[in-house]
């Protein structure tokens, strides 16, 4: 009996021996190959192999928030990202004048939603995996802490889901902005607050204490008291917070208008529906990200009438005439053909963190396109000189040395929840596709 | 709305949830009373009610009040099962092996439930009226029927403790676990109990808090944390303590905003929380253990 045991112990041994060797096999393999076609790549870029058709698979390394407090924000970047990358490869990649053929493969991990996974992540992408490019996680301060990395390895990095200002104020050379800064999202609330009525004059911020949504409510306040108005309260509560009821006992306590703020996904939607279930009578509430999801409707009637500012949405549409008549350049597919392709690829209509996640991928196809190469500083002369125009919107960056690469092309829209459950955009005026409710259950 | 009504509202708001604090804490406190066991799964198997709840409500139009007689129940087998899978080899071993065995359902637990869940968050779409007092203080109809099953809760409990024999032979294997073996009562089957009503009462807070905030596979954190808290100032296994404790916690949550920044909150709880560890380390409302 004893002897069966040793044998079973020295089989067990054996075999995870064998398959240690194998998997180690198939590590090597794979990042040989990878290597090769990365030095394949800066040799092509260089312009010192023959023009003839070099196919080049380009490393697109970046970390997904598969767990943690942004996982349906960043899932709706990475599904636009992944669809922007089967798009390019199935139409045959990036054709260079040097007969490089470039296509893209995706690296990623799960950042758990935390900074220090970030770090570590990216660091790994930008050395042991060798990424070529790299897209932003989701989030501003999960950029701002991948931004470090990328800088410090030389690697270029387009960020999306990331619009809070400061990440771009760094001297970074390298790091794009796809967002319209954070301190523009919340001002066209407040011009539409303005527009709608001139007798609601006092507002109360209640912000996520997180690098994007202090940025955003900052910035919002300080525009909102040039315009004139009582900022009755300035308020942040814990990222992570489920529970509102004492931040909304204060907020009925300073009798506000209208109520500006919120943070990501998960607590904007538990504020807008304890909002509604504490029946606060308020006339306008404009929150932050959560809004702009289609899976905002979920909560139902608390949904209705609230606004938030977007990034993007499918009824806006802009056009390659459109892109040409403003000196634009122009490149992907439509709005409707996003939207189908999406809706077709993941049976749900698309967000804007979707269209920011494909528009990333366009830019840097954009920018290959122009550089005509893929070297990093070719790359960067391409992104400073963009001035393009997608679906998504207009891509320009500003090139000062104290605010490189902040977007100063892309305008946001604000949408609300009309009392049918359905989306529609209400600011600008240019461009809305519904009239607002205000007051608030009207 | 004056600075009394947001007194009133937040006071009301705050106790309301810290009865359902104090169901998660007596059932921490329970285990920990009866068989030395600190759960490291507590969070977690919080976290399974919320979702049993959410399934029942959800896919079989359940009414939650209804849903959570069965959450219960299940709590209950849950709680035997784990015992009898990771805790009673460990029972009479340093207190590490036990911590190490329950983290490691812990782990389990939220590897699954990520994996069949992701951690995006659930709502349970229920409504009831709100109750208006005055004319600007609501207290919504959730919070407040969340926190009267709390109570019904608390009291089946304290039936079941003191008035049937399974409760009397918990009392006694806590109180002298081999005095009791001794008078014949089978300890092994009695810890298994005290382990499924620890789980049972886990599970309903779990689903309490379903009824009231939205859910995700590791928000049970957040309230293990707040149950580690509340059995500190309730006094180790002491279940009523941990009612009490879970009070005073809720209280703090509901006014400290009043007065300062929310942010101020955790820093406040386990500020006492540590004052209380070194100044009254049997708690506010404890008993020294054993007695």
């Amino acid at each position: 009996m004893k002897r069966i045991h040793v044998w079973s112990a020295l089989i067990v041994v054996l075999a995870l021996v064998l398959a240690a060797c194998g998997t180690s096999a198939t590590t090597t393999t794979a990042a040989s190959t990878e290597t090769t076609a990365t030095t394949t790549a800066t040799t092509a870029a260089s312009g010192t192999t023959a023009a003839m058709m070099t196919p080049v698979e380009v490393t697109i390394g970046f970390t997904t928030s598969t767990t943690g407090k942004y996982n349906t924000e960043s899932t709706r970047q990475v599904n636009g990202l992944q669809l922007w990358m089967n798009d390019v490869n199935n139409a045959g990649g990036i054709h260079l004048s040097d007969g490089s053929v470039i296509t893209f493969k995706a690296v990623s991990y799960d950042d758990e939603s935390t900074k220090d996974r970030v770090q570590e992540l990216y660091t790994k992408l930008a050395t042991s995996d060798n990424a070529d490019f790299l897209i932003s996680p989701y989030s501003s301060g999960l950029t701002a802490a991948a931004a470090v990395v990328a800088e410090q390895y030389g690697k270029v990095m387009i960020t999306t889901g990331a619009a809070d200002d400061a990440t771009y104020e760094q001297g970074y050379t390298g790091v794009y902005q796809v967002y319209t800064p954070a301190s523009k999202y919340l001002t066209s609330s407040i011009d539409l607050l303005h527009s709608l009525d001139m007798g609601a004059t006092k507002i109360a911020f209640v912000y996520e204490n997180s690098t994007f949504s202090t940025g955003v409510a900052t910035a919002a306040q300080a525009y909102a008291e040039a315009n004139g108005y009582d900022v009755v309260l300035f308020e942040g509560y814990d990222a992570g917070t489920t529970d509102f009821s004492a931040i909304i006992n204060k907020v009925q306590a300073s009798n506000p208008d209208a109520i500006l703020g919120g943070g990501h996904f998960a607590d904007g939607e538990a504020l807008a529906k304890q909002l509604y279930e504490k029946q606060v009578p308020v006339k306008f509430v404009s929150l932050l990200v959560a809004p702009p999801e289609p899976l905002f409707s979920e909560i139902g009637d608390a949904a209705k009438g609230i606004a938030g500012p977007s990034q993007w949405e499918p009824q806006v549409k802009f056009t390659e005439e459109g892109a040409m008549a403003n000196g634009s350049a122009w490149i992907g597919p439509t709005g409707d053909d996003f939207v189908s392709e999406y809706n077709a690829a993941y049976g749900e209509d698309p967000s804007y963190h979707a269209a920011g996640g494909y528009a990333a991928g366009l830019l840097l196809q954009y920018a290959i396109q122009q550089a005509d190469s893929i070297d990093p500083d070719a790359i960067k002369a391409a992104l400073d000189a963009t001035n393009l125009t997608t679906f998504y919107g207009n891509l320009t960056f500003d090139t000062s040395a104290d605010k490189h690469g902040l977007q100063i092309g892309h305008q946001m829209v604000v949408v609300q929840w009309t009392n049918d459950l359905t989306k529609e955009i209400v600011w600008p005026e240019a461009a809305a596709t519904g009239t607002p409710i205000y007051p608030l259950g009207s | 709305m004056s600075f009394g009504e947001l007194l009133g509202a937040s006071l009301l708001d705050g106790l309301l949830i810290g009865f359902v604090y104090g169901v998660a804490a007596m059932g921490l406190t329970l285990i920990f009373g009866v068989m030395d066991v600190i759960n490291l799964a507590h969070g977690p198997l919080i976290a399974i009610g919320m979702f049993f709840l959410y399934g029942l409500f959800t896919h079989f139009g359940m009414n939650p009040y209804l849903a959570i007689i069965l959450v219960a129940f299940a709590g209950l087998l849950v709680g035997i099962i784990v015992y009898f899978a990771a805790v009673h080899r460990v029972i009479n071993a340093p207190p590490l092996s036990s911590l190490l065995s329950t983290f490691s359902v812990n782990m389990i637990i939220i590897g699954v439930g990520t994996a069949l869940l992701s951690t995006s968050a659930y709502n349970v779409d229920f409504k009831l009226s709100s109750l208006t007092i005055g004319s600007n203080i609501t207290i919504t109809g959730t919070r407040l029927m969340a926190a009267v099953v709390a109570i019904i809760v608390t009291a089946l409990l304290y039936g079941f403790l003191y008035r049937t024999r399974a409760g009397k032979y918990i009392r006694a294997v806590s109180n002298n676990r081999q005095a009791a073996e001794l008078m014949g009562i089978p300890s092994t089957r009695i810890l298994a109990l005290a382990f499924g009503i620890g789980t049972m009462l886990a599970m309903t807070a779990g689903a309490l808090i379903a009824t009231i905030l939205p859910i995700n596979i590791l928000a049970g954190g957040t309230y293990e944390l707040k149950s580690f808290v509340i059995v500190v100032l309730g006094g180790l296994g002491n279940p009523l303590g941990a009612l009490a404790g879970g009070l005073v916690l809720g209280l703090i949550e509901g006014l400290v905003p009043v007065f300062m920044e929310a942010t101020w909150v955790p820093v406040i709880e386990f500020g006492l929380f540590v004052l209380i560890l070194l100044l009254m380390p049997n708690g506010l409302f404890g008993k020294k253990r054993g007695s």
